[in-house]
């Protein structure tokens, strides 16, 4: 597995690390605790098409969006993550 | 069939042409009591415990692919009960004491042998916590020694002892670890189960499941049909959130790859299991020589049975930053299995929410050493709808009360369990 980053280019698999699922999103202070459960335990754990978080930290120290089939590892698409990534590029 | 040295005996006089199945490959029944998702070890426990302990022997064990073509045959066949947390001790002691009776219980050569799991040390902060470790497993009556670099040294001389980063101070030894042959195991509880009427089905995967008016599951949807079933527990390790999602179930579990690795063989070299934590490297020698080895898990979410290079090479620097001759060994075979791992790195044994449906999942990379226990506490579980004693904490609803059971104390972020 190779991820090519936004940033740096093509890079091998050890410059990054990995967070996990993209999709849970941190609950409001006052979501209640069902919504907390679900966002810090739950996890969809999809076989196929995912979306995840990476973290370049041998490289340009983004976090990145990856898209990656989690039965094959083959990656359709890396893109600069919500916040500091897309700030770096105008995004 | 009764296997014992006069059997044995008898086939050599006849040139091994007597020899019978194993087990019997079974055709699927409309219904049964209980039927058991997943034909590996924890699975074929289940069901040989249903049968000889708890008198259900009306049982399917239907398995995808050939039985322990999953994670039973993809381990490094480690068995041992060195824990540290309330849950986990008690119950991983049950495990060992039935790994120590099974080859009588099972009438079949599992290969057990208990020839130690010694733990590295590097630093006193690491002996502390060891000694903290041995002495709770001594508390609970288990077998456990801190030994100094002295020892050590006369065990395995070979040692990189004065490392720069990890110089090896000792260890902790538990001798009644050890390993078990892996496939033995799992033809050993087919053995014995199918002697007592269970239906081991294979090439038989499931598709969904049956469900009645008010959601109790009744049975299961195969590749060869529907099946009937009284309850259905599932023992699908990596593919836990597949089965449990088919029954609308979102798991605390994320599958992640492990891989592991086989040398040549050489000459007897290592003694028993040794783990070199602190560089992600454990090793032990099976009895044809070759150097069984491992690490952490590659860290990402896969079902792809595969690895990736990067932690390859990080085992194989682990290995030889602390045996520096291993370099001259050449490696056999690498492969991967799909671990279930769960957010505190405890496994799940517990009646699912869906009525009729039961869990055996979350296993992380230790499922191996703990077939025999998981087996008897899961069948406990089924046949009396109660949690067994030794179980009794691993339950789903921990992640919502707060009663995580975390040895490594790493959090909910299962790669790095």
């Amino acid at each position: 597995m190779r991820i090519t980053c936004p940033f740096c280019g093509e890079r091998e698999l050890g410059e990054f690390t990995y967070l996990g699922d993209a999709k849970p999103v941190r609950p409001a202070a006052d979501a209640g605790e069902d919504a907390v459960y679900d966002y810090v335990y739950l996890r969809d754990n999809i076989a196929g098409v995912m979306s995840e978080n990476w973290y370049h930290g041998g490289g340009c120290r983004a976090w990145l969006k990856v898209t990656r089939n989690t039965l094959t590892h083959e990656i359709s698409a890396v893109e600069p993550a919500a916040g500091a990534g897309a700030a770096k590029v105008g995004a | 069939m009764k296997y014992s040295i006069f059997s044995l005996a008898r086939a050599a006089l006849s040139g091994h042409k007597t020899w019978q199945r194993t087990w019997r490959d079974a055709s699927p029944k409309d219904r049964y009591d209980v039927v058991i998702i997943g034909g590996g070890g924890h699975g074929l426990a289940t069901a040989w415990f249903l049968a000889s302990e708890y008198g259900i022997k009306n049982v399917a064990v239907l398995e995808k692919g050939w039985i322990g073509s999953g994670n039973a045959g993809r381990n490094t066949t480690i068995i041992r009960s060195n824990y540290g947390l309330p849950g986990n001790t008690g119950f991983y002691e049950l495990s060992m004491k039935l790994w120590e009776r099974m080859e009588q219980d099972l009438n079949y050569n599992a290969m057990v042998s208990q020839r130690g799991v010694l733990n590295l040390y590097h630093s006193d902060a690491q002996r502390d916590a060891y000694a903290r470790r041995g002495n709770t497993m001594r508390i609970n009556g288990i077998d456990a020694e801190l030994l100094d670099q002295a020892a050590l040294k006369k065990m395995l001389p070979f040692l990189n002892f004065d490392h720069a980063r990890f110089p090896v101070q000792g260890g902790l030894l538990q001798r009644r670890g050890g390993t078990a042959r892996h496939d033995a195991v799992v033809w050993g509880y087919a053995h014995a189960a199918s002697e007592l009427g269970v239906d081991i089905i294979q090439n038989c995967e499931v598709t969904g499941f049956t469900r009645d008016a008010n959601g109790k599951v009744t049975g299961v949807e195969t590749s060869r049909g529907k099946i009937g079933a009284g309850k259905v527990g599932m023992a699908v390790a990596g593919s836990s959130s597949r089965v449990a999602a088919m029954a609308g179930l979102r798991l605390p579990i994320e599958s992640h790859v492990l891989q592991a690795f086989v040398s040549e063989a050489i000459k007897p070299l290592i003694p028993g299991v040794m783990t070199f934590g602190a560089g992600h490297f454990y090793v032990s020698q099976s009895d044809k020589g070759g150097l069984v080895f491992g690490g952490d898990i590659d860290g990402y979410n896969s079902y792809a049975q595969r690895g990736n290079l990067p932690v390859m090479e990080d085992v194989c620097e682990g290995g030889m930053a602390i045996i520096p001759m291993i370099g001259r060994v050449r490696l056999l075979r690498q492969w991967g299995g799909i671990m279930d791992m769960s957010m505190d790195g405890t496994p799940i044994i517990d009646k699912s929410p869906v009525d009729g449906l039961y869990l055996n999942a979350g296993w992380c990379y230790g499922g191996f050493k703990a077939t025999p226990g998981s087996g008897l506490v899961f069948a406990h579980l089924i046949a009396r709808d109660e949690t067994h004693k030794e179980a009794a904490r691993f339950r789903l609803d921990r992640f919502r009360t707060g009663a995580v059971i975390d040895e490594k104390g790493q959090g909910a972020q299962p790669n790095l369990h």
